[in-house]
């Protein structure tokens, strides 16, 4: 049998073995374990600010870990930086590109990063007296679709490149970039011990990465179209993906496997953005029907809505402190609910 | 490309796909059981300190909008 023959039958042997495995742990499902668990309370949210600034559709947002200054990135051409508080405006970033698809606000709040169909991932300044470009990462060789600062030192990334990539901000190269999808990587999560994160992409798949090392470790299937949104749940026990299939699902870590799946038949349009509370009880989905769905993540049950969009709904955030989930808009608006 | 080029090209394709299913099939699972009731205890210790879920009085909501005073 020549070699070809024989890795392709072990792959088929190892495949059959990952899936019995998982079979052997499915002693039950996520939403049948939390059968006896109290409902969560039906969730009626009120906008309490809405942000207008921007002068085109909004792809992106990130909170600041202050819980107050956020980010937004907008196909005008700009990066706007938001105290939530007051609504007000408190820097404007113009990019050299506005083909823009990401932002992030670094951990210390000295730094925010944007990205998009430039391929480059660049980094600002925001407490020199001026705002200043400090890098340009530039080896991407597709679109940037995430980007998230471990530090004022180091940038995760996806691309449309189908890798993800691990940057040294001080030297402006890549540490370790992360290979394996096969298709354009659309969005990113890291664990809340920043020991690992996870990719969703394009091939339906999930993957869960060691941040140091560069190895895949595990692989989620059951999506049948693009993941557009991913997020560790606060434990970093589990992560919530969002697809193009119109549903979003739970994968377990140490299970290996889906263990509930959020869905309804009457929601036919894809997830965009996802974000969670801070005790990992409610999922804010933002869909391309304009609304943002609230999931009971322990249930599988819709528990609330937030209408108010008048376009697709592109990017969801919830801040540290849990006190409230934005909603940014291709609407050219952001909305902060509680 | 040669065709001998393509062909080692594939099998060092298969591989690196060989050694990441390695990878993936060697891994320890625990019980989905196990898990469910390691998120719903997660979820419940958590809860009443989750804002969203419990709900925000209005003299604490940081993004509610003052009533204006009226001096008379």
């Amino acid at each position: 049998m020549g070699e070809m023959e024989q890795m392709k039958k072990e792959a088929e042997a190892l495949k059959t073995q990952i899936e019995a495995a998982r079979k052997a742990v499915h002693d039950t499902d996520m939403a049948s374990a939390a059968a006896g668990v109290a409902p969560a309370p039906q969730v009626q949210l009120k906008t309490r600010k809405t942000l207008k600034g921007h002068l085109a559709k909004i792809y992106a947002m990130h909170w600041s870990t202050d819980n107050r200054l956020m980010v937004s990135a907008s196909q005008d051409g700009k990066l706007l930086i938001w105290d939530s508080h007051s609504g007000n405006k408190v820097n404007a970033v113009p990019l050299k590109s506005s083909w823009v698809m990401t932002c992030a606000y670094a951990p210390s709040g000295n730094l925010v990063a944007s990205g998009g169909l430039d391929n480059m991932c660049t980094v600002y300044n925001l407490k020199t007296p001026v705002i200043k470009t400090v890098k340009e990462l530039d080896a991407h060789t597709g679109y940037l679709s995430c980007a998230r600062f471990l530090s004022d030192t180091e940038i995760l990334t996806s691309s449309g490149d189908t890798t993800c990539a691990l940057w040294d901000l001080e030297t402006g190269k890549q540490k370790t970039v992360f290979l394996n999808h096969v298709g354009d990587c659309m969005c990113l999560s890291l664990s809340p011990d920043m020991n690992s994160f996870v990719s969703g992409a394009c091939d339906s798949l999930a993957k869960l990465w060691d941040v140091r090392d560069g190895q895949c470790k595990q692989t989620f299937q059951g999506h049948t179209s693009d993941i557009n949104a991913i997020s560790f749940i606060p434990s970093g026990n589990a992560i919530i993906t969002g697809s193009d299939d119109c549903t979003c699902k739970m994968y377990d870590i140490r299970a290996d496997q889906e263990v509930i799946c959020y869905q309804d038949a009457a929601l036919n349009s894809g997830v965009t953005s996802l974000a969670l509370s801070t005790s990992g009880r409610l999922i804010f989905a933002g869909y391309d029907d304009f609304n943002c769905n609230i999931w009971d993540s322990l249930k599988g049950e819709k528990v609330g809505v937030l209408s108010g969009h008048d376009n697709r709904v592109s990017c969801t955030g919830v801040p540290e402190d849990g006190m409230c989930v934005c909603t940014g808009s291709w609407d050219s608006f952001l909305k902060i609910w509680n | 490309m040669s065709s001998k080029m393509q062909s080692s090209n594939n099998i060092a394709q298969a591989r690196r796909t060989v050694q990441q299913l390695r990878i993936e099939a060697n891994i320890e699972r625990i019980k989905v059981s196990k898990a469910s009731a390691d998120l719903m205890n997660y979820c419940s210790e958590h809860a009443k300190y989750d804002p969203l879920l419990m709900g925000i009085p209005a003299s604490e909501n940081p993004f509610k909008d003052k009533k204006p005073c009226t001096i008379l």
